[in-house]
């Protein structure tokens, strides 16, 4: 039997641990910062504090993903009621000396600070990142201490079912995954299924080249996409939830199940949450590496066990789902909008952003930039804004070429576009998508059909080999791209990747195929004259 | 009953029917290929691909049901050329030797690639790797002959009950495979029924002992078989 909990009880208490310390040492301990060695850091970080007798005085806390990833691993220091300062690049040696300089003396170890008011910083917007870096992810006390599960409190005693669809409706939200389907008409369409078993799904196999804001969030903050499914659960009437990760991500999936089990014991997951009438179970599901395990179809089939293959809509999942049953699939980083929406309400969430795409959207910023990692920022924000000021800008004196989003199914914007907006409707007029959140930046040294057929290899080697436009015509237009990149191929080889190109949209069977051409169409759009000058005997032309 | 007009003609059709099943029964050909009478539709091989008015994307005849108003086209210049597009991908994809196939002149891929006017492949042939399974006592399997329209799989599975095929692999890569991936000779749960030979629509499966366009394959038989017992047909 689980103990009723105490939400206000159990955050006053922790808020008590926290401030009996005099400083808190965040150690980045995501994917990014482990694997340049924040391990290590970290344990610097406890010997230097223990040798000294400071270890009552100063906690060091392992925490998600601070965001600048390129720099990493990154450490922020944040001593009681002051200023909290940020080291980056952060090496054993380094850790030692702020041990030394900042931690015993006072003094900031200037020479590695980063200093907190840079637009990298300042110009983010954080809703669904609020807890990253600044919470240890593997207690769920620190994030009850930060107001987590008070929305679930909320949802499940102030507000019934229709009203929390109807504020997720009122507010905005749009699926974070890449289509941008308003979320609270998904919602509605599963709470009014009729239905005795309805199941609730996070997609998180996010699995486009060079995207990791869902990763991000599930090591993170995992119990943010938690609460986000327990309340969706609660609002469509499921009683059950899978999430689903890919295979690639053990780090977050440890700890989603490590997050589960905590909640679980304080009653915040399995019967009778917080004491009401509301149960919801929860398994992580994990994929077994193919890319196309993201649409849902072949995402149903791959948590039934069955081949992860696409197929045919309708009947759509909220209709005919999971083992037959009505089923709604959201990915991690709209379930992590949740929370926030429901606890400060539909009309604050719907003041950020632009008239058709509300709240934030989390990026992954990567390629020729100086500052490369996570970002969150308000939707509208142009793209000049995130190269120039939060990435710092284009490194060794280059310029800005182009910047690809929603990966392999997304275009390129070239530089005349850059004051667009960032929004579903104004990326879509460019030919290009949100998609989940990649954003890759170009310099004038990158080859486009290049770009276009490392995209093209990736559809290809991803395609399942259902359906014979995906399957083979992949394999086709790659080999054509190849040609051209080559400088062996003819204009009438052109002609024949553009006639691919749209027989390849127009009959796949899922978005896979639908969308493998669009970084072909995209740069034959913008690039046409990269591509004709690769044609027989013609090079790049960089200039 | 619903009104629906395909190509310009008005008909009256069932509720339930998908495009592919009015439009046969008014005499209107739509190719199909991974689409078996008697088994699942599939809605892989995208032949059976119409041009519905008021939705810009392209639906598969064999899985779209009709509905009232719908306005359907089958036979358009840009359907025509999809078609002969997709067939011409098939060939360059496997190794399809006519002159030398067990199934030439009754083989349904080179059917309908005469009758889309391909009259040559404009693509890269990829000339695949593929083996052939001569294990089993009276069938065998030419992998390059193989279209991965898993008809096969479908039938062994849906009408059979032994799911001895299935699909290995991903993308370019895939193949049907047999039991655990083994020889045919060796699975066990193969009850030598013969169905997937009946159901290949190309030489990919065939009855040991065939020669050069001796092998006959009987779709119809699927289909006959699927229901037979609801029309108490004992006999064909």
């Amino acid at each position: 039997m689980p103990r009723q909990v105490d939400l206000n009880e159990m955050a006053t208490k922790e808020q008590q641990l926290q401030s009996s310390h005099r400083c808190r040492v965040l150690c980045c301990s995501s994917t990014a910062c482990l694997s340049s060695g924040s391990g290590a850091m970290r344990q610097t970080f406890e010997e230097g504090i223990t040798a000294m007798g400071l270890e009552e005085q100063i906690q060091v806390v392992p925490t998600g993903c601070m965001g600048l990833c390129s720099q990493g691993p990154v450490v922020k220091v944040h001593p009681k009621g002051e200023e909290e300062i940020i080291y980056h690049d952060v090496n054993p040696e380094i850790a030692k000396s702020i041990v030394k300089q900042h931690l015993v003396k006072g003094e900031v170890d200037v020479p590695h600070m980063l200093s907190a008011d840079i637009p990298f910083f300042t110009r983010q917007t954080k809703i669904v990142l609020a807890n990253a870096g600044e919470i240890n992810p593997e207690r769920i006390e620190e994030y009850i201490a930060r107001g987590g599960y008070q929305a679930l409190r909320k949802a499940l005693s102030e507000m019934t079912p229709e009203s929390i669809c109807q504020e997720i409706l009122d507010s905005g939200l749009r699926g974070r995954g890449g289509a941008g389907y308003p979320s609270g008409l998904k919602w509605n369409l599963l709470r009014e299924a009729k239905s005795e078993r309805k199941y609730l799904i996070a997609n998180g196999d996010e699995g486009d080249p060079g995207a990791y804001m869902d990763r991000t969030i599930m090591e993170a903050d995992p119990h943010r996409v938690i609460e986000g499914m327990v309340i969706a659960g609660f609002a469509v009437g499921a009683e059950h939830g899978y999430l689903y990760v890919r295979a690639e991500y053990p780090l977050a999936i440890q700890r989603l199940e490590q997050a589960i089990r905590s909640a679980k014991r304080n009653n915040l997951l399995g019967k009778n949450i917080l004491g009401s009438n509301f149960s919801f179970n929860l398994e992580v599901r994990i994929g077994a590496g193919a890319f196309v395990c993201g649409e849902e179809t072949a995402l149903m089939a791959s948590i039934e066990g069955r081949r992860g293959q696409p197929v045919l809509r309708p009947p759509y999942p909220t209709k005919r789902g999971l083992w037959g049953a009505p089923t709604m699939i959201n990915n991690v980083e709209t379930l992590a909008n949740v929370a926030p929406i429901i606890e400060r309400g539909a009309a604050w969430f719907a003041s950020i952003g632009t008239a058709s795409s509300k709240g934030t959207k989390v990026f992954a910023l990567t390629g020729k930039l100086k500052n490369t990692g996570l970002i969150e920022v308000p939707m509208g924000i142009t793209l000049h804004e995130i190269v120039y000021d939060i990435g710092g800008g284009i490194p060794g004196g280059r310029s800005f070429k182009a910047a690809q989003t929603g990966g392999p199914s997304g275009g390129c914007i070239p530089a005349e576009h850059l004051d667009t907006p960032v929004d579903y409707e104004s990326l879509r007029a460019l030919n290009s998508i949100m998609g989940s959140g990649g954003l890759v930046i170009m310099d004038d040294q990158d080859s486009m059909p290049e770009v276009a057929k490392f995209f093209m290899e990736f559809c290809m080697d991803e395609s399942c080999g259902k359906c014979v436009p995906c399957r083979t015509g992949t394999v086709q237009m790659y080999q054509l791209l190849d040609k051209i990149t080559q400088g062996r191929a003819s204009a009438a080889d052109l002609a024949l990747l553009e006639e691919l190109c749209d027989l390849v949209k127009n009959t796949s069977l899922c978005g896979l195929g639908q969308t493998a051409p669009n970084p072909v169409l995209s740069t034959l759009q913008y690039f046409r004259h990269e591509y004709l000058n690769l044609l027989k005997e013609g090079v790049v032309n960089h200039a | 009953m619903l009104t629906v007009t395909i190509n310009e003609q008005e008909l009256r059709v069932n509720e339930d029917a998908t495009v592919l099943e009015v439009a046969r029964d008014s005499g209107i050909d739509i190719p199909t290929m991974c689409f078996l009478e008697g088994i699942s539709a599939f809605g892989a091989c995208r032949l059976c691909m119409v041009e519905v008015a008021g939705t810009s994307k392209l639906l598969p005849a064999c899985a779209t049901k009709v509905a009232e108003g719908m306005e359907i086209h089958t036979d358009t210049e840009r359907l025509r050329s999809y078609r002969r597009m997709i067939l011409e991908l098939l060939f360059a994809e496997g190794n399809h030797v006519c002159a030398v196939c067990v199934t030439n002149g009754a083989c349904e891929l080179q059917d309908m690639a005469i009758d889309a006017g391909m009259d040559h492949v404009r693509y890269n042939y990829q000339y695949p790797e593929r083996g052939v399974d001569l294990s089993h006592d009276l069938l065998g399997i030419d992998h390059n002959r193989c279209i991965l329209c898993v008809r096969c799989v479908r039938t062994c599975d849906e009408l059979e009950g032994a799911h001895v095929w299935d699909v290995a692999g991903r993308g370019k890569d895939s193949r049907v495979i047999l039991g655990m991936d083994e020889a045919w000779g060796s699975v066990e749960t193969c009850t030598s029924c013969q169905k997937c030979a009946y159901a290949c629509p190309t030489g990919a499966i065939f009855f040991k002992g065939s020669s050069v366009s001796e092998m006959q394959h009987d779709p119809a038989k699927i289909r006959f078989l699927a229901n037979a017992r609801q029309n108490k047909e004992w006999l064909r």
